[in-house]
């Protein structure tokens, strides 16, 4: 196929770069294999991937410089894979600007779906495909008119309520740590209150989720944020 | 034949003593009768043919005083450099004890073995230091003269008049393995010394001078010569004891040397010492203190003290005894110690006095028909003059404290003026009563101001009231009145008997208050004693029991005091504590050291490096050497009284036991939890190997099938295969996280990261987290809408909810109803997570949460048994509680609180949006 997304695997575990690729193969990716983060940075510049699978335990050096070295001069989608024991690389990893993450171990399906909603964002960003109407299930909001309904009912939102929302809509379907909310919603100052963002957050979810505590939209991340649901 | 052959006891006695010498180095003496005979030239020529032989031979301290021939001898041997000491001014030149250790050749020599070390080295003697190179296992050859040895102290002092200050004790002598007696008749020493060949310090040429006669030549060639055929004839005995050549030694001999507080007593032990050895007898030196001989002045005790030493050093056993009527204890301790012998000294009493009196010896050869009495005479020693009169100074009362022995003193003065005024008013009473009252009653009058002079003032004063009594009743009473002349010569009569009788009841009642004093001092003494015991047994740990001996050794013994104590590698340390480290400063850690490894008292007023200004006691116990007590005292001279010393003694044994009481506690705790933690690891391997294998065969199982199916397998089956591969691959991944949580948890690795958070978003990631696994389990979230934030690891307390989920999961039927509430009461919210189900089976509400703990009928149902236990760890880390019980309607309900403080504060949204 000649428009198959090109995807290069910066692994340095034999077994899980034979799963990622017999996985992604059967899907109809390229996929390109680089054991090291020295040699998968050689292979981002020379290969143009539409998207970057990067394992955040390299032997050479840190996931979150390989992030940081890609940002640069790209912005390819980067999906980060870490281990229980790495949530603070993780975090550090998405604010330095990675598209998404998956923990170790999971599953084929949970991939194939991060990798769809980045390669999907990377082309509406493309498109500015941005204003108009956002939908999912009984969830309808209508950026043009700043109007928000739930089956039908109009809900009302406070500015910030409204501001934030729309920042997960941008996203929608990627996970934005706390920091990245704050400072969108907010701004740059109140990137230390996550409390804030846990309490608008808890309100928005009173205002458009059917049970608050099983939320359907306005997923959590714990420990690293939040990601509002797109399918 | 049976009595041909060596005693068991005998022998075995023999070999202990070959392995002793074994085990220690070789000491060969060099013995001269005096200086000049070649003992360094003899000592020399032997080392020399050693080396000759091959052997390690190093010259530690040779004095060659500049002889030629003897400095010839010395080339070719390596010698040890001196070590210098400032000295006053001057350099000395010390034998270097540290660098013949550390050096530690085969066989070292060090001349002159009665040398005194200059102050600042670590042991008072040269014979010390000698020791503890034979100690390391180091041969050494070494030279003395006869003078030097000190049981022969005397006796030389006595040939030369010249007072030897040098001596070496017999025992160090008897230790040697060879004795050489270099000897030169006096002529030929004679004419040496008139050819200058003698060195003679130049301090000492006018005493050598008469040193030096022939006369005195001879006598102690005479005792050099006596003293080795000693040990030559010891020697053939006991090689006779060896080979069974003859029965000796039947019995034992043993001897009870008695001393008292005289001035003889140093001659007596000397004596007994001679005795002894050519008995080949043990020897006992008992002092017994009664009550009369606890008045004794300051400095007599001290010469006690340092006879017993002088005993010690002899090679005796010294006791002292506390008893009323010495002849009593003498007899009794002899008894039960089976004595042979008992050597007395010679009554001091002579005449009438022995007779009113009574005599110990009398008492003794009277009491005791079957022991050998040895009665040693009093030598015309000219030493002994110079020293203090030796029976008691009558005046000074000593009640065993400095302070009060200095105001006794005043005392001493004030008590003859008030004797005075007692007899004044005595007269002026008996004035009154003279109408009308007998002369005798008047005597009356002047024995009750004896009796009230003598209980407050002591022996001297109420005597001299006695005196004054007389004469007073004598001038102003007696006709012819107003003149010591008397009328009538019954009255001498009268006067005779008054004195008599107000001497005695003035004795009776200073001994009477001198008993009660001592009764007071030594229960004083007991009960300081029992203040640290009862103290010590109910402290716990060793930093406690420390801070307690320190009290009481500081409080009973007035001084600074400091427990030291080994670290794991046997090093003394300085302790810890910060509420010790205050006292112990100035303690010199290598004494400790060495006292330490020696179990010997070291510091000020012992032979040991007696330079600084602590004492170093070892705290022995059963089990060995626990540790070193430092003490600096306040009044040195006070510690070195005999009965302080012995309570002092008994304070370091009793702290030594205490400490050894905590070391053995921990040992055994140490010992339990090395059980505890073996039992755990194999309770854990088990539940491990057995979780981890499960899956392990059914994903190992399943994946092969797939493997080698050969396309036999239809789509069903692949599915299901591939299915039960990944249930089982998330099983596992399930344990292994807790498994991982736990360790970090029970490492203390896991930090808190606390944020506000609002439980409801937990509990939602929770549920979002099971929602695969709880589809056939309904769940209610039941959260008041004004529920408080709460500041909490989001990410930890959302492990309590999917752990307490799982298990609702595995340990109820599909279908049963979940529920998951909070309330919040003043200071904290309780969560709540209840179920449907059969509920927790009775009693193991509590051992549930219990690591490993799994209720018994779960069959396969999976996990370690760690998942409760995470989750009360997680809670305990947020300083919360958890626990379980049953729902009244059924079903098991877990709870769980979390603190309530202060929530931060919020603007609102128009502020914050401005």
């Amino acid at each position: 196929m000649n428009n198959a997304a090109v995807i290069i695997v910066i692994e340095d575990e034999a077994q899980i770069r034979r799963f990622l690729r017999t996985t992604l193969s059967s899907q109809g990716y390229q996929v390109i294999e680089a054991e090291t983060g020295k040699q998968g940075l050689t292979e981002a510049a020379t290969r143009k991937p539409d998207l970057i699978i990067l394992d955040l335990g390299l032997p050479d050096m840190d996931g979150v410089e390989v992030v940081k070295s890609v940002r640069a001069w790209s912005s390819v989608p980067i999906i980060i894979l870490s281990a229980r024991s790495q949530e603070n690389d993780k975090i550090s990893a998405l604010d330095a600007g990675a598209d998404d993450y998956l923990v170790k171990p999971f599953g084929a399906g949970e991939l194939l779906a991060r990798i769809r909603v980045a390669l999907r964002h990377a082309s509406s960003a493309t498109n500015g495909n941005n204003d108009g109407v956002f939908s999912i299930d009984q969830l309808k909001v209508d950026m043009a008119h700043r109007k928000v309904t739930v089956s039908g009912t109009e809900v009302h939102l406070t500015p910030i309520e409204y501001r934030l929302l729309t920042v997960l809509i941008k996203h929608a379907g990627r996970v934005l740590t706390h920091q990245m909310l704050l400072k969108e919603a907010w701004g740059p100052n109140y990137v230390e209150r996550a409390h804030y963002l846990r309490i608008y957050m808890g309100n928005l979810r009173h205002k458009l989720e059917k049970d608050p505590a099983r939320p359907r939209f306005l997923l959590t991340e714990v420990g690293v944020g939040y990601r509002l649901a797109v399918d | 034949m049976t009595d041909q052959r060596p005693d068991p006891d005998a022998l075995l006695e023999k070999v202990q003593r070959a392995e002793t010498v074994r085990r220690r180095g070789r000491l060969k003496i060099f013995f001269g009768a005096n200086a000049g005979v070649g003992k360094t030239f003899g000592m020399l020529l032997a080392a020399r043919e050693r080396r000759a032989e091959g052997l390690d031979v190093v010259a530690g301290y040779v004095e060659t005083h500049k002889r030629a021939d003897t400095e010839q001898l010395l080339e070719g041997l390596e010698l040890l450099p001196p070590r210098l000491v400032d000295y006053r001014g001057a350099q000395l030149r010390e034998f270097d004890l540290d660098a013949a250790l550390k050096r530690h050749p085969a066989l070292i020599l060090v001349d002159e073995l009665a040398h005194t070390n200059a102050p600042g080295s670590r042991h008072a003697k040269r014979w010390q230091d000698v020791e503890e190179l034979l100690d390391a296992g180091i041969d050494v050859f070494t030279a003395i003269n006869v003078q030097h040895i000190e049981s022969l102290n005397d006796v030389v002092s006595q040939i030369t008049g010249i007072p030897v200050w040098e001596t070496v004790p017999d025992a160090v002598i008897e230790s040697a393995n060879e004795i050489e007696l270099i000897d030169l008749p006096p002529d030929e020493l004679l004419q040496r010394l008139t050819e200058g060949k003698v060195y003679l310090p130049q301090q000492a040429e006018r005493a050598a001078q008469n040193f030096f006669r022939k006369g005195n030549l001879i006598a102690l060639r005479e005792l050099a010569l006596r003293r080795t055929a000693d040990r030559v004839d010891a020697q053939m005995r006991d090689y006779r004891d060896d080979h069974a050549i003859k029965n000796v030694w039947q019995v034992k001999e043993r001897m009870l040397v008695c001393i008292g507080p005289g001035g003889n007593a140093e001659n007596l032990v000397r004596a007994a010492s001679r005795l002894s050895q050519s008995l080949k007898a043990e020897w006992i030196v008992v002092y017994i203190e009664t009550a009369k001989l606890q008045q004794l002045s300051r400095e007599q005790r001290d010469g006690i003290l340092r006879t017993l030493k002088l005993a010690e050093e002899l090679g005796a056993e010294t006791v002292t005894l506390n008893g009323h009527k010495l002849s009593d204890e003498v007899i009794a301790y002899a008894r039960t110690r089976n004595a042979t012998r008992i050597v007395l000294g010679k009554p001091s009493f002579t005449g009438w006095r022995r007779w009113l009196h009574g005599s110990l010896v009398d008492t003794i050869v009277r009491q005791a028909s079957d022991i050998d009495i040895h009665v040693v005479g009093k030598e015309a020693d000219f030493l002994s003059q110079s020293r203090t009169n030796p029976y008691f100074s009558r005046s000074r009362l000593y009640l065993g404290l400095a302070a009060e022995e200095q105001k006794s003193f005043f005392k001493w003065r004030a008590g003859y003026i008030w004797s005075v005024v007692a007899a004044a008013i005595c007269t002026s009473i008996a004035w009154l009563m003279f109408e009308n009252f007998d002369l005798a009653n008047l005597i009356m009058v002047y024995l009750l101001g004896v009796v009230v002079v003598a209980a407050r003032y002591g022996r001297g004063p109420s005597v001299f009231s006695s005196f004054l009594g007389v004469v007073f009743f004598d001038f102003f009473f007696v006709p012819p009145r107003f003149s010591f002349a008397v009328a009538d010569s019954q009255y001498l009569i009268t006067f005779a008997v008054m004195l008599l009788v107000a001497l005695v009841i003035s004795s009776m009642t200073v001994s009477i208050k001198h008993q009660a004093k001592i009764a007071s001092h030594r229960e004083r003494r007991i009960a300081s004693l029992y203040a640290m015991s009862r103290e010590l047994s109910v402290t716990r740990g060793e930093e406690n029991i420390m801070r307690v001996a320190i009290k009481h050794v500081t409080d009973v013994f007035e001084s600074q005091a400091v427990v030291l104590l080994p670290n794991e590698t046997g090093r003394i340390v300085y302790p810890r504590g910060d509420g010790v480290a205050q006292s112990c400063h100035g303690s010199d850690l290598s004494v400790a050291q060495w006292v330490y490894d020696h179990g010997q008292m070291a510091g000020l007023g012992t032979d040991t490096l007696p330079g600084g200004d602590m004492v170093y006691l070892p705290l022995k116990a059963s089990s060995g050497m626990i540790g070193v007590l430092a003490l600096l005292p306040l009044n040195p001279a006070r510690i070195a009284l005999p009965e302080q010393q012995r309570l002092l003694e008994t304070f370091v044994s009793q702290i030594a036991l205490a400490l050894e009481g905590v070391k053995q506690a921990v040992e055994t705790q140490h010992a339990q939890l090395k059980i505890e933690s073996e039992q755990l690891r194999n309770t854990l391997l088990s539940a491990i190997s057995h979780d981890l294998r499960t899956p392990l065969a059914a994903i190992v199982g399943a994946s092969s099938s797939l493997l080698w199916d050969n396309n036999r397998l239809d789509n069903q089956a692949r599915l299901e295969l591939s299915q039960s591969i990944y249930d089982e691959a998330v099983r596992m991944t399930g344990l292994a996280n807790n498994l991982l949580d736990m360790a970090r948890l029970e490492a203390g690795a896991v930090v808190l990261n606390r944020q506000w958070q609002p439980l409801e978003e937990v509990v939602g990631g929770a549920l979002a987290g099971m929602s695969a696994r709880m589809k056939n389990h309904p769940v209610t979230v039941i959260l008041p809408r004004d529920l408080p934030l709460v500041k909490i690891d989001s990410q930890l307390i959302e492990r309590v909810f999917v752990n307490l989920l799982e298990n609702i999961v595995k340990y109820t039927p599909p279908g049963t109803a979940v529920e998951i509430s909070a309330a919040t009461d003043l200071n904290e919210m309780v969560v709540t997570v209840s179920d449907h189900g059969h509920g927790i089976p009775a009693g193991e509400e509590q051992r549930i949460f219990e690591k490993f703990h799994r209720i018994a009928n779960e069959g396969s149902q999976g996990g370690a048994g760690l998942g409760l236990t995470i989750c009360r760890a997680i809670v305990e880390a947020h300083d919360g509680r958890m626990w379980a019980d049953n729902l009244p309607t059924g079903g098991a309900a877990f709870h769980f609180t979390l603190p309530l403080t202060e929530p931060p504060l919020i603007e609102h949204e128009e502020a914050a949006h401005s």
